[in-house]
């Protein structure tokens, strides 16, 4: 079928039809827990699984009447990523927006209001990590992966109206997920936290990513297949593996929203942070190396550094992650023989990391001047240098002598925020600068200097967040371990949580600043796609489309 | 690399050369590992084999590790027998500090500066673990929780008082818990509203604090009847029955005519935990002497009327 611009368009074809048919049991499915759910909580939430569902058989059914999604061979699909940048924006400000809150709850207990019960801290906490991790990290991988492996392969994505039930079917997940947090429902596994119907659901559109990621590579024009779908592609299956592993557990009822996991005890314990460590190292590591590795080469126009450092580092780095895990576990019930293992690979670690760093940053030599004169290299390679130090405070974190001080305190909060906020953050910032002008095909963004104002602000909110937490975190660790001559505890539990006020206002601070950068760049971006008028930069340079115009 | 060699081209810049491939306008260049990366990289897994050989590494086949189900390594190391030694320190440490206070009296202890000391160190550990959660690091107490600074005691404030009522805590379940429960005179509608208004009115005049004649010789009507039984008649309370005395202007439910009005109202039931089955004798003894020794305590013989 072809449309009125004349593109190919899918029209009603089988893959449409099986997503319609997916979206109609999914109705079906949630109007039976509406009515015969065995909890509250899933008779309530099964409501807004129906309204998701019924949303999509309208899209589709719209989609259908005008002719299908685009098919056409001879463009990039764009629009798929356009929506993930906005969707990227979306989340980013509201998990930032709810870690925000949460951490001025942590200094003003009162916060906490008895009333508003979802809106505690309990609640608040898994909605702010899952909505900054999965909802905003997910989607910023989502369509830089979308946007580079079209590019990098020099073809249009594959599978007709996959990709866009990728991204559909994603923030359907993220909804479901966040709202069942406010409500109560959680199988209570960090970063694991939805039950298994938002599980199940995730799997199948990550099988489906997965499988329009390599449709993709497999029908590339280039001979070779690019560094940074490596990464991509190493995040996407590690991700599905961690997934479904993790979260193997049997439903109390088969419309309820309870279950409970295969694992118990401290096998429970170890598949959980197998999967947590992982999570950190395919989905925050690996995915967004993969970003690098496309954005700041094409920002600052020069070759990657080393063709070879980026196989050996790849390889090293997939090898060795994946078995650190246990240094979550250190002087715990699981056996020693298990932590050395996940802390000596965690020392193994700390090269293969780094290779990634000297890659991102040595690409810049030729082009440092650029630090200078362009405000999104140089968030990019803030973003690197994050990388590098929280790579390196990791290895030293797993250390059983240095995890005895850090554990449980909050230093662990201040290293996953230097690795979260400077590194991924960063990162996702520094592409969706270059992506906005690329793909709303302007000549620069609105403001260059709110470019530069979003990167100071943020950067002085980082160091805000991970000085004050560092300095509580090795407080709490040393005073919960000072014993006076007789051998008693010289302080007691609550004298440390007292003493976390001040450092908990000046992360709050932090983590207000951090926000305020993230809102001035919507308002950039924004402007940029209204396009009042766009401030000419010499750094952006127009990406070529597919097929020259005839 | 020979498919490639002529699209290999020399880099301006760094005078490497590029792989020969690109990728939307991307190129990479064929410089070698970094040697001091490379060298880095080896000493991390060389020192991870020594680490391993020393400590605990390896799962091991039954009856082939000894009693563990590990290796473990030349250091014969066991984090389990670590945390034991640790522990048997510690009790090393404190064990000639408890020994002397098993049976010393509150003067003995008081008379003899190392026991003091110890017990002061001994009780402010258990008191920051267990007990300044409710009552305040310093003792001070909150709304609802007694200040255990000042002389001020429902259940007694001799040694041997307070270290009975640690052991079976205040309104627990403790079959020989202190217990004492006052009606909810609102809630469970005793009293109308006006009536607890004027009660409240009386209880503070005899606090001293003037409130309207009319609704004081109403509330002391009403008090006579209702609270006198275990208030006592002048109002100093009964310690026998834990009923606290309401002419010393402390409040522990807040001394505002609003907060006076609520306590009547719903009947307070504060609760303290029985320590008895959690704590060792020794440990509650060393307690006991440091909630005595914050200020309050008292000679066993002392008896003030009420309180």
């Amino acid at each position: 079928m072809i449309s009125a611009q004349g593109l190919k368009r899918a029209g009603s074809d089988p893959s449409t039809a099986i997503v319609l048919l997916i979206t109609v049991l999914g109705a079906m499915w949630s109007l039976f827990a509406a009515a015969y759910a065995p909890d509250a909580a899933m008779r309530g939430q099964s409501w807004l699984i129906l309204g998701g569902f019924l949303t999509g058989i309208f899209l589709l059914v719209g989609s259908i009447a005008g002719g299908g999604v685009v098919t056409d061979e001879r463009e990039y699909n764009e629009n798929l990523i356009k929506a993930g940048v906005i969707a990227s924006l979306f989340w980013g400000v509201a998990g930032l927006l709810v870690g925000v809150v949460i951490a001025f709850q942590l200094a003003f207990p009162v916060l906490n209001i008895e009333a508003f019960g979802f809106t505690n801290f309990g609640r608040l906490r898994p909605l702010h990590t899952s909505a900054v991790i999965f909802a905003f990290g997910g989607n910023v991988l989502i369509a830089t992966s979308f946007y580079v492996v079209q590019r990098t392969c020099r073809t249009r994505i594959a599978g007709g109206i996959w990709p866009w039930f990728v991204f559909w079917g994603y923030q359907f997940f993220i909804l479901v997920a966040a709202s069942g947090y406010l409500i109560g429902i959680t199988q209570g596994k960090e970063y694991a936290e939805p039950e298994w119907y938002a599980d199940i659901w995730l799997t199948l559109v990550w099988v489906v990513y997965l499988l329009v990621f390599l449709a993709t590579l497999w029908k590339r024009k280039e001979p070779h297949i690019y560094v940074a779908n490596w990464f991509y592609l190493a995040f996407i299956v590690t991700i599905a593996l961690l997934h479904v592993i993790n979260n193997l557990a049997m439903p109390v009822s088969w419309l309820g929203s309870q279950s409970y996991s295969l694992f118990a005890g401290v096998q429970d314990a170890l598949t959980q942070w197998w999967y947590g460590h992982n999570a950190v190292g395919f989905f925050l590591t690996a995915g967004f190396l993969g970003i690098m590795y496309y954005f700041i080469p094409k920002r600052v126009n020069r070759p990657v550094y080393s063709y070879r450092l980026s196989i050996i580092h790849f390889w090293s780095l997939i090898f060795i992650y994946i078995w650190a895990g246990p240094h979550h576990l250190h002087y715990t019930a699981l056996p020693e023989w298990a932590q050395t293992l996940g802390m000596t690979f965690s020392i193994m670690l700390w090269m293969p990391s780094w290779g990634g760093m000297i890659n991102g940053l040595m690409t810049l030599s030729g082009a440092w001047d650029k630090l200078r004169t362009d405000p999104v290299v140089r968030m990019l390679v803030m973003s690197v240098a994050f990388y590098g130090m929280s790579t390196f405070e990791g290895p030293v974190m797993s250390i059983r002598a240095v995890n005895a001080l850090s554990h449980y305190t909050d230093w662990t909060i201040g290293h996953v925020h230097s690795g979260a906020l400077g590194w991924v953050g960063f990162v996702s910032f520094g592409a969706l600068y270059c992506l906005v002008p690329w793909l709303w095909k302007r000549k620069g963004m609105y403001s260059k200097a709110l470019v530069d104002w979003h990167f100071w602000i943020a950067t002085i909110g980082i160091l805000l967040y991970i000085t004050s937490m560092w300095t509580a975190g090795i407080l709490q660790g040393l005073w919960w371990r000072t014993y006076d001559a007789l051998g008693f505890l010289e302080y007691s539990f609550v004298e440390t949580v007292e003493a976390m006020f001040i450092p908990y206002v000046i992360r709050a601070v932090g983590g207000v600043l951090y926000l305020a950068g993230a809102l001035i760049m919507v308002y950039n971006v924004y402007r940029t796609i209204r396009s009042d008028e766009v401030e000419e930069d010499e750094n952006v340079i127009a990406q070529p489309a597919l097929e020259p115009a005839q | 690399m020979s498919e490639h060699d002529e699209t290999r081209e020399t880099d301006a810049h760094s005078g490497t050369e590029t792989t020969g491939h690109e990728w939307d306008g991307i190129k990479e260049l064929d410089t070698p590992l970094p040697r001091w990366w490379l060298y880095i990289f080896y000493a991390s897994i060389v020192w991870s084999v020594i680490y391993m050989v020393f400590m605990p590494a390896w799962p091991a086949l039954p009856g082939l590790a000894g009693e563990t189900d590990h290796t473990r390594g030349l250091r014969n190391h066991s984090e389990r027998a670590n945390v034991a030694e640790a522990l048997d320190e510690l009790a090393e440490m404190r064990a000639s500090g408890f020994a002397a206070l098993e049976g010393a009296s509150i003067d003995e202890i008081e008379s003899n500066p190392e026991l003091l000391g110890f017990v002061r160190a001994a009780g402010e550990a258990v008191f920051g673990d267990r007990c300044a959660t409710c009552h305040g690091v310093g003792a001070q107490g909150f709304v609802g929780y007694p200040n255990l600074n000042d002389d001020i005691w429902i259940w007694g404030g001799s040694y041997d008082e307070i270290r009975h009522t640690l052991q079976v805590g205040i309104r627990s379940e403790h079959p020989d818990t202190r217990f004492s429960q006052m009606p909810a005179f609102g809630r469970d509608e005793l009293l109308s509203r006006s009536e607890i208004a004027d009660v409240s009115d009386y209880v503070l005049s005899l606090s001293g604090v003037s409130a309207d004649a009319g609704a004081v010789g109403r509330g002391q009507a009403i008090y006579d009847v209702q609270c006198a039984s275990c208030h006592m008649d002048d109002g100093r309370g009964d310690r026998a029955q834990g009923a606290p005395n309401l002419t010393d202007q402390n409040w522990l439910y807040g001394g505002s005519r609003e907060q006076i009005i609520a306590t009547i109202h719903r009947g307070p039931y504060g609760v303290m935990p029985a320590w008895e089955d959690r704590l060792d004798d020794a440990t509650i003894d060393a307690l006991a002497a440091y909630v005595f020794l914050l200020g309050g305590g008292e000679d066993a013989t002392a008896r003030p009327t009420g309180q």
